[in-house]
């Protein structure tokens, strides 16, 4: 029998502050193409000397790894995985203006040092004087999902038995100007909630969100994570195929799953892959939640920590209700998650009784 | 007895060769590949000496047969060279369905050197606007998952200089975990104004050729160039007599928790890589015939490596080198290049030298291998360290 | 002399981002690494570069930077003694 992981801590920041018990009740859908996060107060966390420097994508890292690991009365970690699809943008772009504006002429270390892909996971082993493993991975919409296998991986093969793992993604001025050119983000001025949706592109959102996983449960215990599965590329009729394989593989069926989320971002070229996902599941109560947060590279950890609190709770609030089917039980639960076509993921999460 | 995950094939583009028998010619004569950057415009031009592979973008995309409107960046196209020898070399259909194959690679500049040249540009030539999407780092695998065929799993790791260990070491527990049947793994990183200045503002670049394991080392010199290995699962090597080149035996990943670019003084972090490497082998220290060390050259670095390998392997240090100064350092690539010239010393049963070193360092009585050594080569230990204090080691055994 | 002490307490405030530092906190004699400010390598490059850009003096090597940075005090004397702008 290989180690189970169970998700017993949840932290994150995003556009509607930052986590709680009841995350879904006060919330304020979002409609900017670019949607920042509401940053909390770093002071108490973070020394004077170590914030100077840091860039809000590390700073969100620290806040939410932190508040995964209170959650869940978690101390130390064997392993610290990350994901980020744009990596540490505000740095890169800071050390990339002055190389081109200054003619490559006094250059400061500082910020190309922190425009490192691994920043934000190297800082959080930093503070918590942890020397154990430690990736960051940078595959666009799926980083962090990769992370969440490796942290499976970690687990099964009793290499690890207590993981932070998290992803982050920030916001930063050029790189958005030329999201917004080549339309992979919608126009400024579109203000389009994701229902409503009218155009191409997507409503960006920051943010971070950590999970503190364990091989043992806890009274507060959140959900047990079965499976990730990754594909780069799919058509939408392969869809299908994806999902089954994924499920047989899991020895469940497609009736077995209670409730999906998905992770539709109001793209109107896209979106129809989350249309044909959910044909499958009809009949199922559907979930989403991008509304809140938006899309980033690693929107879908918010995505999971959705999941996480509906079978912890055994509700599905309102604000996230995709269709109209009542719940019953809520035992399986399906997470689908793509971004322009590319970069499939799937998570398959289980009710734990505490 | 288990020995590992079979490694079925390899690719390498580097300033020492576009192939790997180039790679090994030059290794054995001594050839180093370190010059001026010809690529591309820099101030710093007069100042410092870097690995570069001397194709342009061009030359680079004629040789994969690309369309003239790809996007693809310098270092999706120098992993895409890499990863097809690879293909080739271990003789793989990766569009079988009858396999589970996946691609983890890794870089850590991704499409920075063309961001660089079109970021201000790209607002009034409509014509770039393909390369936009093109700076991401995961952007650069899914250009080589194309290029390949590969459908299917593909991620991509960056954690700086021991990015593609750490890709190699994923792919190996994929194959163990049962997710994967065969994986290309490795890494690639070009060249690029961003990481020259980068580096240069950490005032650890040399401007001359590095002196790796020298009292006398000034620093480092970067490089360009990318690897991948094919790992196969036992299943297949059996079913299909595959031909095995050497086993990946042991890997270990910890982290030194010291400082964001700096390595502790005794090396903690990368003794606790070794020692978990070791564990995962089932081998101990003596085992050990060569080392492929980390050895960037730079004061910090070759201290703190040489400190902490005296605490793994007391007073009998096995023969090692650093072969940076062939490559330069090639950042996420350079655990892959090693992984390579690792998989060559026990292939030819060769050490490879550390070139350029006079002087011993004072701190210790550590000599590296000076010269080209012919002498039986059973396992092979591969350091790799990179930023935030992340340290890799591989350990690679006879086929 | 006096006038440079004080204009370099404001630069080192502000390249280093040291937000909650004001320069009447800073006395001419106290050590910027260390126990003092508790400055480190990373800050230590930094003020290689401010001295390079605000008073045109280059170090090739990191390690003179050790006595020159050692307080506002030996790092204003240095600077007298050695700029160019």
């Amino acid at each position: 029998m290989k180690n189970p992981c169970y998700i017993n801590g949840i932290g994150a920041v995003n556009a509607q502050g930052t986590w709680s018990d009841d995350p879904f009740t006060h919330i304020a859908e979002i409609s900017n193409p670019l949607t920042m996060a509401i940053q909390p107060s770093y002071k108490e966390l973070i020394p004077p000397a170590m914030i100077r420097r840091m860039s809000k994508g590390i700073k969100m890292g620290i806040f939410a790894s932190q508040q995964a690991l209170d959650d869940a009365a978690m101390g130390q970690v064997d392993a610290i995985i990350t994901g980020t699809g744009l990596g540490c943008l505000e740095d890169s772009e800071k050390f990339l203006r002055n190389v081109l504006d200054n003619d490559e002429q006094f250059l400061t270390p500082t910020s190309f040092i922190q425009s490192t892909h691994n920043t934000v996971g190297a800082q959080i082993a930093l503070r918590l004087g942890c020397k154990s493993y430690n990736f960051t991975y940078v595959n666009g919409a799926t980083s962090f999902e990769s992370a969440l296998l490796d942290a499976l991986i970690q687990m099964e093969s009793e290499e690890a038995n207590h993981v932070l793992v998290g992803g982050i993604d920030e916001i930063a001025g050029q790189t958005f100007v030329l999201k917004q050119l080549v339309q992979e983000v919608k126009a400024n001025g579109t203000e389009e909630k994701l229902r409503d949706s009218q155009s191409p592109g997507v409503n960006f959102g920051e943010g971070g969100t950590f999970f503190a996983l364990s091989t043992a449960k806890k009274d507060n215990t959140y959900a047990q994570i079965l499976d990730v599965s990754i594909q780069n590329k799919s058509a939408t009729e392969e869809l299908t195929d994806f999902v089954t394989s994924f499920l047989t593989r899991n020895q469940i069926s497609l009736a077995d799953i209670s409730a999906v989320v998905i992770g539709n971002n109001g793209d109107l070229v896209y979106d129809k892959y989350y249309t044909s996902f959910c044909t499958l599941f009809a009949d199922k109560p559907q979930i989403f939640y991008k509304h809140l947060v938006g899309q980033s590279d690693v929107a879908a950890a918010f995505g999971l920590a959705t999941a996480a609190f509906v079978l912890k709770n055994q509700i599905i609030p309102e604000a996230i209700q995709w269709n109209a089917v009542k719940h019953s039980a809520l035992n399986y639960v399906l997470l689908y998650n793509q971004y322009l076509g590319k970069d499939h993921s799937l998570t398959l999460l289980h009710h734990v009784e505490t | 007895m288990q020995n590992g995950i079979a490694i079925t094939g390899m690719g390498i583009v580097s300033a020492i060769g576009l192939s790997v028998a180039d790679n090994l010619n030059s290794l054995r004569n001594a050839q180093k590949g370190i010059t001026q950057v010809d690529n591309f415009e820099t101030s710093l031009r007069d100042r410092v000496r870097v690995g570069e592979i001397k194709l342009s973008n061009e030359q680079l995309s004629e040789k994969l047969h690309l369309p003239i409107d790809n996007s693809m960046t310098r270092t999706g196209m120098l992993g895409a060279l890499a990863a097809q020898q690879a293909v080739a070399n271990a003789q793989i259909d990766v569009t079988s369905q009858n396999y589970r194959t996946g691609l983890v690679s890794s870089t850590s500049v991704g499409g920075m050197d063309i961001t660089e040249k079109y970021f201000y540009a790209y607002e009034n030539r409509p014509e770039l606007h393909r390369y936009i999407a093109s700076h991401d780092a995961g952007v650069s695998s899914q250009h080589i998952a194309d290029h390949l065929g590969l459908k299917g799993f593909v991620t991509t790791i960056s954690t700086a200089c021991s990015s593609a260990a750490n890709a190699i070491m994923l792919g190996a527990q994929l194959i163990k975990s049962g997710r994967l049947d065969r994986v290309i793994v490795g890494g690639t990183d070009a060249l690029s104004k961003f990481t020259l200045n980068g580096f240069n503002t950490l005032m650890i670049l040399s401007d001359t050729y590095c002196k790796p394991f020298d009292q006398n080392r000034k620093g480092l010199n970067l490089g360009e160039a990318a690897a991948y290995l094919i790992l196969e699962s036992d299943e297949i090597v059996r079913k299909e007599n595959k031909k095995v080149l050497a086993y990946l035996s042991g890997y270990g990943n910890a982290n030194d928790a010291f400082h964001q670019t700096a390595s502790s003084e005794n090396g903690e972090g990368a003794y606790l890589a070794m020692q978990k490497a070791f564990k995962i082998a089932r081998l101990s220290p003596q085992d050990i015939d060569y080392i492929n060390a980390h050895g960037t050259a730079t004061p910090n670095n070759d201290l703190s490596e040489g400190r902490a390998l005296i605490r793994v392997f007391g007073e009998r240090v096995p023969a090692f080198s650093s072969t940076k100064a062939y490559t330069g350092h090639t950042l996420a690539a350079a655990a892959g290049i090693e992984a390579v010239y690792s998989i060559l010393a026990l292939q030819n049963d060769l050490l490879f030298p550390n070139l350029n070193f006079e002087t011993p360092m004072e701190e210790f009585q550590l000599l590296p291998q000076m010269r080209l050594l012919h002498q039986s080569v059973n396992h092979v230990l591969s350091n790799s360290f990179g930023f935030g204090g992340n340290c890799s080691t591989l350990i690679f055994s006879k086929a | 002399m006096e006038e440079l002490k004080e204009e370099l307490k404001g630069k080192i405030i502000e390249v280093l981002n040291l937000e909650d530092v004001a320069v009447a906190d800073i006395d001419d004699s106290d050590a910027l690494f260390g126990d003092g400010l508790g400055l480190d390598s990373i800050d230590a490059l930094e003020l290689i570069v401010l001295l390079d850009k605000e008073y045109g003096i280059k170090l090739s090597d990191p390690k003179q930077g050790k006595s020159i940075f050692e307080s506002v005090n030996t790092m204003a004397e240095y600077i007298a003694k050695n700029r160019t702008k």
